[in-house]
């Protein structure tokens, strides 16, 4: 589904990744987790062409995301992405969060976005809340919209930029919650994302980034049991000590 | 003591009116004007393509660097001898009021570039990734995303330069064409009361001015708290 092939990319003269390669198959889930400037956000953002790189390739359903002949537009329209932020429009109603892309890039119509809208948001908890306004909502229930919003494009994968990062604790299950139900229904994702916890509970496998290098790729429970770099055992022991 | 005479300005009502339409239809299609070409000026500066960011920001800053009075003065010498070599009009149309306008909507619109490019700069830089991961172009994402908060933001601001602007009409006056300034002096001088004439206009431009920027502070705290 995603295959990564030697990407790197920098910054004038900051090197921001360093040949970075891993394959994402169909209905995996893969943790990317790793330090601060790190370069894992980066990472996920070339993924969809929103940082662009300058060496190696990214394929996404057999697209490459660098080749400038690519429609990058039509590519993004079928690669759910879920921000740190959250990203929902404030200016428009959850409803119309929901269905603009719909309409304005796939073309549907307004009462099938808007039907297809509600359906989604029944599904994250938040059907009451339609009428409302993005600023009127709290931080877990806009990015359960935000996430609502992405899947209403029906996309083929989904990418999450540190989706509970800037979330208060007690609003980061629920939305971890709404995560673990994609995944388990088969959904490709790729996470970038500190939540140990949803990394062991569907994950199929974990990567480690420092310093702009993928330094562990392994499958779930490999990197959980030992990971083979030092680097990787020092970042587990911080985050899972408490 | 000077001796204050008003009793010219009541039978001139009717012609400084006729005036002020003047005043109003330049500041109204500056504004227009100015704020759609001012638009494309701040997105074509913000653009990732050098030489349209090169060519917007050399018009921004060539507009800004000049006197208004001159630029107005260029396009009447210019425009109207253009305009009627370009369409062999006669040489006697007035197009002295077509100048104005571009002159003022051209020139206008580059101090509204620059207010829309830091509305534009305002939007947070993930509003415009969120749209274009949904598969938005870079049309669409600023049309739907971008624009209408930026504009939000602005509204306060584009009337207040609207206020300035309309105040700035006044140097037509140089053209001879007759605004409500131009009409307000062309009475003074024919009755002889030049100054009460003037005192008057500038009243009833202060009038203008402070209600509509009154309204504006209102405004502005509204979409604040809002």
């Amino acid at each position: 589904m995603i295959t990564i092939d030697k990407v790197s990319k920098h910054y004038g003269s900051f090197q921001v990744l360093t040949d970075c390669s891993t394959q994402i198959a169909k209905g995996e889930v893969v943790v990317v987790c790793g330090p601060s400037g790190s370069g894992k956000s980066t990472l996920i953002k070339c993924v969809n062409g929103l940082e662009p790189f300058q060496s190696g390739t990214i394929t996404v359903d057999g697209v490459s995301v660098g080749d400038p002949k690519t429609n990058l537009p039509k590519l993004r329209s079928r690669v759910g992405m879920v921000f740190q932020h959250f990203e929902l429009f404030p200016h428009m109603s959850i409803t119309e969060n929901l269905s603009i892309a719909q309409e304005k890039v796939l073309g549907r119509s307004k009462d099938e976005a808007r039907s297809k809208g509600l359906a989604l948001l029944e599904r994250v908890g938040l059907k009451a809340h339609a009428d409302k306004f993005p600023g009127q909502l709290s931080g877990g229930q806009q990015q359960r919209v935000a996430i609502a919003r992405a899947l209403s494009m029906d996309p083929i994968c989904m990418l999450f930029d540190e989706p509970t990062s800037a979330l208060d604790p007690e609003m980061i299950n629920e939305v971890l919650d709404v995560m673990v139900e994609l995944a388990q229904e088969g959904m490709t994702m790729m996470c970038v994302t500190h939540e140990m916890g949803f990394a062991r509970k569907v994950a199929n496998r974990v990567i480690f980034m420092d310093k702009g290098r993928i330094v562990e790729d392994d499958a779930k429970d490999a990197f959980f049991g030992a990971p083979r770099s030092e680097r990787a055992q020092q970042f587990l022991a911080k985050i899972l000590s408490h | 003591m000077y001796d204050f005479d008003w009793s010219s300005i009541p039978g001139a009502l009717p012609f400084l009116w006729t005036g002020m339409k003047v005043s109003l239809q330049i500041t109204v299609t500056a504004v227009v004007v100015g704020i759609a070409w001012g638009t494309l000026l701040a997105m074509a500066r913000l653009s990732s393509m050098k030489l349209l960011a090169w060519l917007a920001a050399g018009y921004v800053n060539l507009f800004r660097a000049i006197p208004l009075v001159m630029v107005l003065l260029w396009f009447f010498l210019i425009v109207p001898q253009l305009l009627k070599g370009l369409f062999s009009l006669d040489p006697n149309t007035d197009v002295r009021l077509v100048s104005a306008m571009v002159g003022f909507a051209l020139f206008e619109s580059a101090y509204y570039a620059e207010i829309i490019r830091a509305g534009i700069q305002s939007v947070p830089k993930g509003q415009a990734a969120a749209a274009a991961a949904l598969g938005m172009s870079y049309a669409q994402a600023m049309r739907l995303v971008v624009l209408p908060q930026a504009f939000r933001n602005m509204v306060p601001l584009l009337l207040t330069q609207a206020i300035v602007l309309f105040q700035d009409t006044s140097l037509v006056y140089v053209s001879a064409l007759a605004d409500f300034f131009g009409a307000a002096y062309k009475v003074g001088d024919r009755d002889g009361r030049l100054v009460e004439l003037l005192l008057f206009a500038g009243l009833v431009y202060f009038v203008l001015c402070f209600v509509l920027s009154q309204i504006v502070r209102r405004l502005h705290k509204r979409l604040a708290t809002a």
